[in-house]
């Protein structure tokens, strides 16, 4: 192999990834975009003006011109969209809070095994993900219906005299969340718990630090990266989350995922569903440049 | 600085039977499942004392450590602390702070919260607290390093922070973990040195883990010298060093010939053993039976190599043959091979820049010592 | 030294128990002789015969099986080339956008993703089918494999390719014959997220396929849309055995090799 080939060849690996990704990611944002400011036609493609080149230059300046920020004016205008983003909001964040709460004791439980153990109990954590997300999700109908499993023990055990209402309200896509999501927040969070130095709780105890409040100053605070990371894992995908309220949600239910997919299957809008994704797509920028930042420090210490 | 050797020459607590010890480990055992860690172990450590616990890793020291800290708890026997049974009291209760191997530095917080933090603990008002962490900052010379954080510091900043922050609380007892383990040879040294001083000034109980001799010998009032959970010899370092009671002490602390043989006489003072290289006649109060083995432990700088005969060649003096030279600059190690094999190692002082003719290979040389030289040992 | 407490038992107890139940429960009523998912009515395996002559279902797992072994094993030497351009080289053109291009996917709602990619395959006229349903899986997919990847290299010891490269081998090959056999089992752990997530995935599948390219996932969603039945709970089954059965057998051949290895160090270090 030549010094040429090897050039060659180490800027292949850079420009391969790189083209690809610009063309099926970055690229495809432009179009959903473009098509957000479109108008919604009886055709195929289904919205106008299409781009042609056929046109000519002054085609497609026409064609510019025919574009409109009406889709965007739209949806502030129908109290739907702007429930829908809220309520994504606040649901995803709810679910966020709930799966740290649940998280945070599997991980510190796990990061204080044996150290034989951890690899297994961590094999068991990943191990779920690997079977249906929606296999999953589809297992809690059974348990949460009004005659479901968890309704039937409740009420064997005397704890209710009539079954709760869980399927089609929002605490079942709590559940659905948390359940999901579980692992995103339990990795981050434990490996930040494993990698501590036990010594440091002995020193803060050595100092005179109770164990609750050696938790709280110490180990609390170093867990806090991976603390943000796992509720970035969490909340971000929640927000545009689709099958959760789609199966456990019912009709009822209003989040930003669903109507996007409503608008875009049933009603075949596809600008209104393209300004609601580019919407959406705001929204969230801020909390993805800040999960990207934080990964990117990661990785410089990881160096 | 003052010199230390009026105040140590004089400070011998455990010498005076009215002393009472500061710290005092009662039949402690600990064991970790199967294993046992430390044995039914009783040792004594006096107020003001700096104290090395000595020894190989998994000797039990650093549990015994750790077992005063309150990290572990005896399975037996007691732990008194200035008077008080300390057994049941959780570490964050006890009046000792230690200085972790690991330095255990808090990485989210500055140098100054690290220092502050156990002070925080006890409610200290702040003003008294930034106050005290000045001192301490000062004591350690790392005044202009307050609000860094402990990844900006370099190894031998480090150490001193942790030091100033087990300080801080003025404890009654410092324990310290290989405090110097992590610092290259040379900054160890000076570390060595800064230690006593301060330990010193302050007037506080040391008790330092470590498993490096010299550094057990530079710094400790005593030494224990530990084995399988258990102390083997507790003295000051000239007398682990000049009298160790065992072989495993004398081979332990520096390098040592042990030479085998027979009691041929005993008494007045003095015991003779019959070897097979040497007949060694030693000064020794003891008085074993004749003709039970005896072992003879001397040290290779007290072994004397010369071309010329000593004056009397029938004691403490041997015939032998140049078997290998190292030339260490300050001396020269000389191994010698005795006529039944055996090769002890001696040592001498280069005191001059030049020798005319010096001793070299495959020489025949004379081995002699004196009476005082060496040691009879008790196992 | 660390002290598992009843506390710290409990939590991940029921941590476990929490993430396992429904999983348990799914495969319990699979053997259900009732069509009632909640009710026990005896043992039967009739839903496992009327699964395997659902053809419709049949049909969708090949479809989606294909999908998951070419899209995994393309996304694998992308993902592995994007891995190394992000340890490798700290300095090129463009390199905050394209690490920002790696990690925003693996956060990207599925929605915003399907559609953006569907809208780009109606913009540049691609029939919707098998080949953008793999494109999509790809795009996706290859993050993770990047993100896999690029932890192992970061904890990769750059001196045995130096000493490669000072024994006389090429870039080309120092990475073919040293970088690649020790990165391989991150590589591989990477393929296997890539399939599986292929594997699961409904929404960018159903946004970017087209006729006769229906996955599993879609197909079970919407016969889980129409009413639960023991049906799907053996196909789900099915597919949990599948992925136990793989898990089990990695593990296995990871530890028999773990354990190989430490009697050859044991044996190199008797016999030095």
């Amino acid at each position: 192999m030549t010094k040429l080939g090897s050039r060659i060849f180490s800027r292949l690996v850079i420009i391969v990834p790189y083209a690809w990704l610009v063309f099926f990611f970055l690229v495809p944002f432009v179009i959903v975009f473009r098509i957000s400011l479109s108008t919604t036609a009886i055709a195929q493609p289904p919205y106008e003006p299409v781009f042609r080149l056929a046109d000519g230059i002054s085609g497609i300046i026409d064609n510019i011109r025919q574009l409109s920020f009406d889709n965007f004016v739209w949806l502030t205008e129908d109290a739907l969209y702007i429930n829908a983003y809220l309520s994504s909001i606040k649901i995803a964040g709810i679910s966020t809070i709930l799966t740290l709460l649940i998280a945070y004791p599997i991980a510190y439980g796990m990061a204080q095994a044996p150290r034989t153990w951890r690899p297994t109990l961590l094999m068991l954590v990943i191990l779920p993900f690997w079977t249906s997300f929606l296999i999953r999700v589809y297992a809690w109908i059974a348990i949460l219906k009004p005659e479901g499993l968890l309704n039937q023990l409740l009420l064997s055990t005397g704890l209710i005299n009539e079954p709760l209402i869980i399927l089609n309200t929002n605490w079942a896509i709590y559940i659905g969340i948390v359940y999901s999501y579980l692992p995103f927040m339990i990795l981050p969070i434990y490996s930040a718990l494993e990698k501590m130095d036990h010594s440091l709780i002995e020193a803060a105890q050595d100092l005179g630090c109770p164990p609750i409040s050696a938790f709280w100053k110490v180990t609390f605070p170093l867990s806090l990266a991976g603390v943000v990371a796992g509720c970035m894992l969490v909340f971000i995908p929640a927000v545009g989350e689709f099958v959760i309220p789609d199966l456990l949600g019912g009709s009822q239910t209003l989040m930003i995922g669903k109507t996007l997919w409503t608008e875009f299957n049933s009603n075949r809008d596809w600008p209104v569903s393209a300004a609601v994704a580019t919407v959406l797509l705001l929204i969230l920028v801020v909390p993805i440049v800040f999960f990207q930042n934080m990964q990117a420090k990661a990785e410089e210490r990881g160096k | 600085m003052k010199s230390l050797g009026n105040i140590r020459r004089s400070f011998a607590p455990w010498a005076d039977p009215d002393s009472k010890p500061f710290i005092s480990f009662k039949n402690i055992t600990k064991k970790f499942g199967d294993f046992t860690a430390v044995d039914n172990l009783t040792l004594d450590i006096y107020h003001r004392e700096f104290f090395a616990l000595l020894g190989a890793s998994g000797c039990g020291k650093s549990t015994l450590l750790r077992m005063l800290a309150g990290f572990e708890r005896p399975t037996s026997g007691e732990i008194i602390l200035d008077g008080q049974d300390i057994a049941g009291i959780p570490p964050y209760r006890r009046p000792v702070n230690m200085m972790f191997q690991s330095y255990a530095l808090f990485p989210h917080m500055t140098v100054e919260s690290n220092i502050g933090f156990g002070l925080r603990q006890d409610g200290m008002p702040k003003a008294e607290i930034a106050e005290r962490v000045r001192q301490m900052l000062k004591l350690v010379k790392l005044e202009q390093f307050a609000r860094r954080k402990p990844q900006q510091l370099s190894g031998g900043q480090r150490q001193r922070v942790a030091l100033a922050r087990s300080l801080a609380k003025r404890p009654k007892v410092l324990l310290l973990d290989e405090p110097l383990g992590a610092l290259d040879k040379k900054l160890r040294e000076e570390t060595q040195f800064e230690l006593m001083d301060l330990q010193q000034e302050l007037g506080l109980t040391f008790v330092v883990v470590t498993h490096d001799q010299e550094e057990a010998m530079t710094m400790a009032d005593r030494i224990a010298v530990m084995s399988h959970g258990n102390v083997i010899q507790v003295a000051t370092p000239a007398e682990i060093y000049e009298a160790p009671n065992s072989r495993f002490v004398a081979d332990f602390i520096g390098d040592v010939n042990i030479l085998e043989g027979k009691v041929k006489a005993a008494g007045n003072g003095r015991i003779e053993i019959a070897g097979d290289d040497f007949t060694v006649r030693t000064v020794g109060d003891a008085a074993p039976a004749i003709g039970t083995g005896a072992a003879f432990a001397i040290r290779p700088e007290k072994l004397k190599v010369s071309r010329a005969a000593p004056a009397d060649a029938a004691i403490n003096a041997s015939e032998g043959e140049i078997w290998d030279i190292a030339y260490l600059g300050d001396m020269t190690v000389f191994h010698v091979r005795l006529p039944s094999g055996k090769v002890v190692k001696t040592s001498m002082l280069n005191a001059q820049r030049e020798v005319e003719n010096p001793i070299g290979y495959d020489e025949k040389v004379w081995v002699s010592f004196a009476e005082t030289a060496g040691v009879v040992l008790k196992d | 030294m660390t002290k598992w407490s009843r506390f710290n038992v409990a939590s991940v107890a029921l941590g476990f128990a929490f993430l396992y139940l429904p999983i348990v429960l799914l495969v319990v009523f699979s053997f259900n002789e009732s069509r009632l998912v909640t009710v026990w009515a005896g043992f039967s395996t009739k839903w496992y015969v009327s699964l395997f002559n659902n053809q419709g279902l049949m049909d969708a797992a090949w479809v989606t099986i294909r999908v998951a072994l070419l899209s995994a094993t393309i996304a694998t030497v992308l993902g592995t080339m994007a891995a190394l351009s992000l340890v490798r080289f700290t300095r090129f053109r463009g390199r905050m956008l394209f690490s920002g291009m790696v990690y925003a996917p693996l956060v990207m709602p599925e929605v915003i993703t399907g559609l953006s990619l569907l809208l780009l395959f109606v913009a540049i006229g691609f029939d919707r089918g098998f080949w953008t349903v793999t494109l999509a899986h790809i795009t996706l997919t290859m993050c993770f494999v990047a993100v896999v990847v690029q932890s192992r290299l970061l904890s990769f010891d750059r001196s045995v390719e130096e000493a490669a490269l000072d024994l006389g081998a090429t870039p080309l090959r120092t990475f073919f014959e040293v970088t690649l056999p020790i990165i391989a089992p991150a590589v591989f752990s990477g393929w296997v997220l890539a399939f599986t997530l292929s594997l699961d995935d409904l929404v960018i599948a159903s946004f970017t396929s087209g006729p006769g390219a229906t996955t599993l996932p879609m197909k079970i969603y919407s016969q889980v849309r129409l009413g639960v039945t023991p049906e799907i709970n053996a196909a789900c089954t099915l597919l949990i055995a599948l992925v136990t059965v793989g898990v089990v057998i990695a593990s296995i051949v990871t530890k028999r090799r773990e354990v190989q290895r430490q009697r050859d160090e044991h044996a190199a270090f008797a016999g030095g």
